[in-house]
């Protein structure tokens, strides 16, 4: 592409012109509000809002359930990728295409139906809340249906990964007589780490942000099971509109570091495939 | 979402290649662990979803659906707010596809990095935001109250909410068709003397139909089913600014459990709609820049 197709095709400052406008209007002016709205207030009154007892209690769950819900997802999503991309079984496109549902299922309704499924009565609380395992209304509630909208980052960006491995590579290791579990650690899992990387920030900053799945199963119990942006809506209630902004800095803050972040580990990943 | 296209081709001739390779004993225990997960964590919330939904019968499930009005107007502001956000995406969607795969300017890559901005957005912050600028006590506030305008609690912050959530989908979707393309056939076009919306209509539209369609089905998915963003600006006036998510969470506070499951049920439908098409079109898209790959003979740089 040469910059000379200015002067050939149409329309370059009509499209940038709305481009820019369009997404300051609808991003970048918000955005540049909600920062000046959080400077309005001292620093003292900054810290007081975003610092109490019950907002770092809300950090640290948000944070808690996210880590351990993306692991839990690079574990299924890696066991899933792997099953899909090299094994054989009945329905395989199905499960397949399924794999996809957290992404196009609206979060509320996996809310309401995982918080359902996990009581006493429900179809799978029946046989676990007599174990002692609550999955509705608890911590563990909350990683289950992060897990659920994690997964599909993992093994989207497994796959591609895993269908592109040489398999003359694997080939040679059985040559030179490594076993099965040698040529797996030692050549075929390290050019994994990229994509179960990328896949782990991808899913933490889906759960770090997410909200509407989190209010029905967590219980929203606060100083145990409330999350950040549940604390935020608290204070909007109140119109505490300030103390709401500060909040909502610290988890932008977050999620830009999240954003650079990732930006860093593809461009990592290309470079490691390349 | 992110942007993970694998080819069938090579699962299927990867999976012949390789799977004598694991021990059977190892095959059957991770198939059953992957199946386990996926019927757990996806097909069981998918299957009960319908089974709640359908548990008093079909009269019962038309009645939580069309005879209460709330539920009804929800369905109906859906329908409304969802089109309107998909829209606005598409034309955004088309304008910077173009400027930034067809043009090279400063910035034309930050350009390409701040629309996935809304992305690493929590929702409920982009609602926030919205109340910041709208709001009574907002920046605009006073000066919309002045005019008798309403954004916030009412549908135009449904719109913007959905809009500012749903902005990237179009975009995303369309900036690697049209970089793999090129603008070959745009530039054989307008130098044999059409103008730009001939081009436009005859040579752009054509090539990249399945790539647009393939972002608006995604952008309308997530349109219709957002939730964070309209539950900050929506206000929560039953009947007027709840939209279908916002439906079945107040049902769900009500503890209607069969009129909640209806409404999520009909999302269900709308999301299972929307995995088909998106197989179907993901292939047709593949084709498309497999084709376009094949045209332009520059290997390594059509990606």
């Amino acid at each position: 592409m040469s910059p000379s197709n200015r002067k050939v095709l149409p329309g370059f400052s009509l499209s940038l012109g709305y481009t820019l406008l369009y997404m300051s209007l609808l991003a970048l002016i918000p955005l540049a509000a909600c920062f000046t709205k959080a400077f309005s207030l001292s620093v003292d009154q900054f810290w007081a809002a975003v610092w109490t007892p019950r907002t770092v209690a809300a950090y640290q769950f948000t944070f808690t359930v996210s880590i351990v819900s993306s692991l839990a997802s690079i574990i299924l999503g890696f066991v899933i990728a792997w099953v899909l991309v090299r094994y054989d079984f009945p329905l395989k496109r199905i499960f397949d295409a399924l794999i996809d549902l957290p992404f196009a299922l609206p979060t509320a309704v996996a809310g309401l139906v995982y918080s359902g499924l996990y009581v006493e009565t429900g179809w799978l609380g029946q046989f676990l809340v007599p174990l002692g395992i609550y999955g509705a209304y608890s911590r563990f509630a909350v990683v289950l249906v992060l897990t659920f909208l994690g997964i599909p980052f993992v093994v989207r960006t497994l796959q591609p990964v895993l269908e592109s491995l040489e398999d003359d590579k694997e080939e040679a290791a059985y040559l030179l007589g490594a076993s099965r579990s040698q040529t797996f650690w030692r050549v075929i899992f390290p050019t994994l780490i990229p994509a179960l990387v990328t896949g782990f920030a991808l899913s933490l900053a889906r759960g770090l942000g997410e909200y509407g799945s989190v209010v029905f199963v967590s219980g929203n119990m606060p100083f145990k099971t409330e999350i950040a942006p549940v604390l935020i809506v608290a204070r909007l209630e109140e119109f505490a509109y300030a103390e709401a902004t500060a909040i909502a800095v610290v988890l932008l803050v977050i999620s830009f570091a999240m954003l650079v972040l990732i930006n860093l580990l593809e461009r990592w990943s290309k470079r490691y495939y390349a | 979402m992110h942007n993970a296209k694998h080819t069938s081709a090579a699962q299927q001739f990867g999976m012949h290649r390789a799977t004598h390779r694991d021990p059977k004993l190892v095959q059957w225990g991770l198939t059953l662990a992957a199946l386990l997960t996926i019927s757990v964590l996806i097909v069981i919330p998918l299957v009960n979803v319908f089974y709640q939904a359908f548990a008093g019968g079909l009269p019962t499930y038309w009645e939580n659906l069309v005879r209460d009005s709330d539920t009804l107007n929800s369905i109906l502001l859906t329908l409304a707010v969802a089109p309107l956000a998909v829209v606005a995406n598409l034309v955004f969607g088309l304008a910077a596809a173009w400027a930034i795969t067809r043009f090279q300017f400063p910035g034309r890559s930050l350009l390409t990095a701040l629309i996935d901005l809304p992305f690493s957005v929590s929702p409920v912050v982009a609602g926030l935001m919205l109340m910041l600028l709208f709001g009574l006590q907002g920046y605009f506030g006073p000066w919309l109250q002045e005019h008798n305008w309403k954004i916030i609690f009412s549908t135009p912050g449904l719109i913007l909410a959905t809009c500012f959530v749903t902005l990237p989908f179009v975009a995303r979707e369309l900036i690697p068709v049209m970089e793999a393309i090129g603008p070959e056939e745009e530039i054989a076009a307008i130098s044999l003397g059409a103008d730009g919306w001939q081009m436009f209509w005859r040579v752009t539209l054509p090539n990249i139909k399945w790539g647009l369609l393939y972002g608006v089905i995604l952008c309308n998915a997530r349109a219709m089913g957002e939730f964070g963003a309209v539950y900050v600006v929506s206000g929560h006036i039953t009947g007027r600014t709840d939209t279908m998510p916002l439906r079945v969470e107040k049902l769900f506070q009500e503890y209607n459990n069969p009129g909640s499951f209806a409404v999520a049920s009909l999302l269900t439908l709308l999301a299972l709609v929307t995995l088909i098409v998106k197989v179907l079109l993901e292939r047709k898209t593949r084709l498309e820049l497999a084709e376009a790959a094949r045209v332009v003979h520059t290997p390594g740089e059509a990606s």
